[in-house]
């Protein structure tokens, strides 16, 4: 599976795997794996040691679109199997990745508690408020007036804000970037990934079968008209009145990352005995 | 006190036998009872410690009622001069400090009339339940006793009389006590005091049948719950990461290896929930580090499609169910044999897996550990079968036996030219690459797959798979350790699990009266073979199986599975009460004269 020599000098080709996507023509995804592959070119990691774990939807796919180690599990689990891998192997580069419904509804539990938890991993939701793999269900990112066969007349429900409750939780970098703009993405990207605990990058990636109005997108997003801050209540004010399409990082705070990791070993596991003998 | 075999009348098993025991106890049964907080816990452990420093073996089974803080406790301890590893028939000795709600263990706690009832009668009258058995009745003073002892506490007037009626000498009770304490000198000489004053007590109990001094023990022993032994069992396997959410009657598994993981380079995390544990430790071992969550059966529940993806990824996993009452949230601090069914075919599509049981409290080290080892080398799940009753009983075992089971993973090296992760090879193991290996890098896929990882829905793909992850499983030698296997007969008996060791001890009450009966203590329940069945029933022309719970499943699995020789019959009822030797002992008997 990896053809590229070891020593050959590492180019975002280096992290791209042979392997045709199974995605739309048209479809933002493709972006966003340039823009991962780019980015891993920026900080120039060797591809054995990065993992990529992913959960189930479309874009959950792009494991293995990468020349890195991937992990494609279940329906919004990718944040726990992301979790357990690096706490285990802290030595890994973990990113993690999925759409809006395996992380924000099956996978919203996790959400949570992996940005409380803020364990050096980066998440990346590629956002296009659909369900596209089951072929066009409203998500809880999708307005709540879109008409589909299984919500008809529109859910009527609020639309999630994942920034906001990234927030909340204590995600220690939060950033939206447009798959439409691969550059820009790959560059928050590479921050997001150097940035220490749990990074969160929500990227707006249209869906052109299910939602072909979001090929507007790229006329409304603009960067972000303020600079990334640390202060967790001004990124609060800044993100309650955002309108979804300000590009950039938002918030980059300086929470400790968690301390779970494995520790050298003060025992050999035989001296536990001694608690059960008499 | 164990009942004599095969009279006319079973025991039932919910209403204790009101019948004299004829025969010398061969081990003693005692219960310590009363409100929550009034530290008949701690007694009984001092207790079972103090029986362990004078030789003896024993057991001691925790029980009480749903309040967290202020209900009804007990503690079922026995005592004996040879293992126990289950509960008796009857108790020879209730005591108890009051009687609040103490009558809500009447099913628990079966009396007769050679039993004897200790209680304080300023605390109100023994209940009914407890008088109806027979028993003998002799009042004790014991909150006066400990009251003109200032900073002295009931439990241990309760823990001395025990103590001295089980036959204990005053120099052993007392080492238990100072060995525990952990407090200031002055209120371990009130207790001490206290400890004195019960046993003193004790000789207002006349005519009560003690155990006699132990044999010098020979060789070292061991005190350990089951949940501590399957959590020592996981790290002498080589696990080294656990994610877990809290569940009873599992949580003193994690509590144990929280910080025993720490001390030899581990982790624990604590997950969210059990969908989060489950995929954490899938996370981790593909990480290359050998990994376990424990749960019972509403997380087993919740974790079945994360074990089905370390099915189709090929990711070794160890899953320790400490089974309670169910279906739904159930009897939660109660033992039943029930997620069988569940375990050995809750997931979906066809998915190959290991279920392993512990036959035995001590036993849940060695089990365990065969899991890890089972897990690593087969890259597949294993579910360890252990109880309520196994979990949260404490016993005194015979230090168990060194054992080689460790993981050992088949892993790829770096640079292997045209690696597939997942290639069909004859045994079915493939070397697994781990993250940090160049040249090698694959992705781990739920999805059906090819050889190398990549999706497919292709039928040649999903045969070869399929046929690729039951052969793995069948092919492996598991060797002596698929089931403990006792003594000889044209009559086999079937169990697994807690069951096996009331099961054990009613044969050997029967050998003891001229009738054998083959023992077969199943350790590993999936996969389950023709030809190990046929070897270890050879000469065998009638099978009982034994089991705790409501549906027969073990029973129904075999069947289901394994030609059994002549009409096999099913013993079988649900929790919460333990399975007692006698009630199987006379049911056996009653089969084997048929």
């Amino acid at each position: 599976m990896n053809d590229v020599a070891p020593c050959a000098p590492r180019t975002a080709q280096t992290y791209k795997s042979a392997y045709k996507p199974i995605w739309c023509p048209g479809c933002g995804d493709y972006s966003v794996l340039s823009s991962v592959t780019k980015a891993l070119a920026m900080l120039d990691l060797p591809p054995e040691d990065v993992v990529v774990v992913s959960g189930i939807g479309c874009s959950s796919r792009i494991p293995a679109y990468t020349n890195c180690y991937g992990f494609h599990g279940v329906h919004g689990r990718s944040l726990a199997a992301a979790t357990g891998l690096k706490v285990a192997r802290p030595d890994l580069t973990v990113l993690v990745a999925g759409g809006d419904g395996d992380g924000y509804s099956i996978g919203g539990n996790h959400f949570l508690h992996a940005c409380r938890r803020n364990v050096d991993l980066t998440y990346i939701v590629m956002d296009n408020h659909v369900y596209g793999m089951t072929k066009g269900q409203p998500s809880p990112t999708t307005e709540p007036d879109w008409d589909s066969k299984l919500s008809p007349g529109g859910t009527k429900l609020r639309v999630f804000h994942p920034l906001v409750v990234a927030l909340a939780s204590g995600a220690n970098f939060i950033a939206r970037a447009f798959s439409g703009d691969p550059n820009g993405t790959a560059d928050i990207l590479a921050q997001a990934i150097r940035h220490p605990g749990f990074s969160f990058v929500e990227i707006l990636s249209p869906c052109v079968t299910f939602r072909p109005e979001q090929r507007e997108w790229k006329t409304q997003v603009r960067p972000a008209p303020v600079e990334p801050t640390t202060d967790a209540s001004r990124a609060a004010r800044r993100l309650m009145t955002d309108d979804g399409f300000n590009i950039g990082v938002l918030y980059a705070g300086d929470r400790p990352v968690c301390p779970l990791a494995p520790a050298e070993p003060r025992s050999r596991v035989e001296d536990l005995e001694a608690e059960f003998a008499l | 006190m164990d009942m004599p075999v095969g009279t006319e009348e079973r025991a039932a098993a919910s209403a204790p036998s009101r019948r004299a025991s004829p025969v010398a106890s061969s081990s003693l049964s005692i219960a310590i009872a009363g409100s929550g907080g009034s530290g008949v816990m701690t007694a009984g452990m001092l207790l079972l410690e103090a029986a362990a420093k004078a030789g003896l073996y024993g057991l001691m089974v925790r029980t009480s009622g749903p309040q967290i803080r202020g209900g009804e406790a007990a503690a079922l301890v026995r005592l004996a001069h040879r293992p126990v590893a289950a509960l008796g028939d009857a108790f020879d000795l209730l005591v108890a400090v009051d009687w609040q709600n103490v009558h809500r263990f009447a099913d628990e706690i079966p009396l007769c009339e050679n039993s004897v009832i200790v209680g304080d009668a300023g605390e109100g009258d023994t209940p009914d339940v407890f008088r109806a058995s027979g028993a003998r009745v002799v009042p004790l003073p014991l909150k006066k006793i400990a009251k003109s002892i200032p900073g002295s506490w009931i439990n241990m007037v309760a823990l001395g009389l025990a103590g001295a009626l089980s036959g204990l000498s005053a120099a052993v009770l007392e080492a238990a006590l100072r060995q525990s304490w952990k407090r200031d000198d002055a209120g371990l000489a009130a207790n001490l005091e206290a400890l004195r004053a019960g046993i003193a007590a004790a000789s207002q109990v006349d005519a009560f049948p003690t155990l006699g001094a132990a044999k010098p023990a020979r060789g070292t022993r061991w005190l350990l719950s089951g949940n501590e032994a399957a959590g020592y069992g996981a790290l002498c396997g080589g696990v080294r990461f656990v994610a877990a959410y809290p569940i009873t009657p599992a949580t003193e598994l994690l509590e144990w290896m929280a910080p025993a993981l720490a001390k030899v380079g581990g982790t624990l995390v604590q997950a969210e929930d059990e969908l989060a544990s489950v995929n954490m430790i899938i996370g981790a071992s593909y990480g290359g580090v050998p990994s376990l969550t424990a749960t019972a059966g509403p997380g087993l529940a919740l974790m079945t499609e994360g074990i089905g993806l370390a099915v189709a990824s090929e990711t070794p996993i160890v899953v320790v169910d400490v089974m309670r009452g169910g279906p739904s949230t159930g009897i939660p601090a109660k033992s039943e044999q029930s997620d069988l069914s569940f375990a050995v075919s809750g997931l979906h599509g066809d998915a190959p897996h290991l279920v392993v049981a512990p036959t035995s409290i001590g036993d849940c080290l060695a089990t365990t550990q065969w899991a890890v080892h089972l897990a690593e080398a087969l890259q597949a799940p294993a579910l360890v079968l252990s109880d309520q009753f196994m979990g949260q009983s404490r016993a005194i075992v015979d230090e168990p036996a060194q054992s080689t089971w460790v993981a050992r993973r088949l892993t790829a090296t770096a640079n292997v030219p045209d690696y597939k992760r997942y290639r069909d090879t004859e045994s079915g193991i493939s070397p697994m690459a781990i993250p940090g290996t160049p040249g090698v890098v694959y992705t781990a896929d739920g999805l059906e797959h090819t050889e190398g990882g990549i999706p497919s829905s292709q039928a040649r793909d999903h045969a070869r798979q399929l046929d690729k992850r039951l052969r793995k499983l069948v092919l492996h030698d598991y060797g002596e350790m698929w089931a403990d296997r006792e003594g000889s007969g044209e009559r086999a008996i079937i169990t697994f699990g807690s069951a096996a060791s009331p099961v054990r001890e009613a044969l050997r009450r029967l050998r003891e009266r001229g009738t054998h009966v083959r023992l077969i203590a199943l350790r590993l329940l999936a996969p389950l073979s023709q030809e190990r069945f046929d070897e270890a029933l050879a000469g065998v022309s009638q099978v009982l199986v034994a089991e705790q719970n409501h549906g027969a499943q073990l029973y129904r699995y075999l069947r289901a599975m394994i030609d059994l020789p002549g009409k096999p019959r099913s013993f079988h009822r649900p929790g919460p009460l333990p399975l007692r030797p006698g009630e199987l002992a006379d049911a056996i008997l009653a089969w084997s004269t048929r």
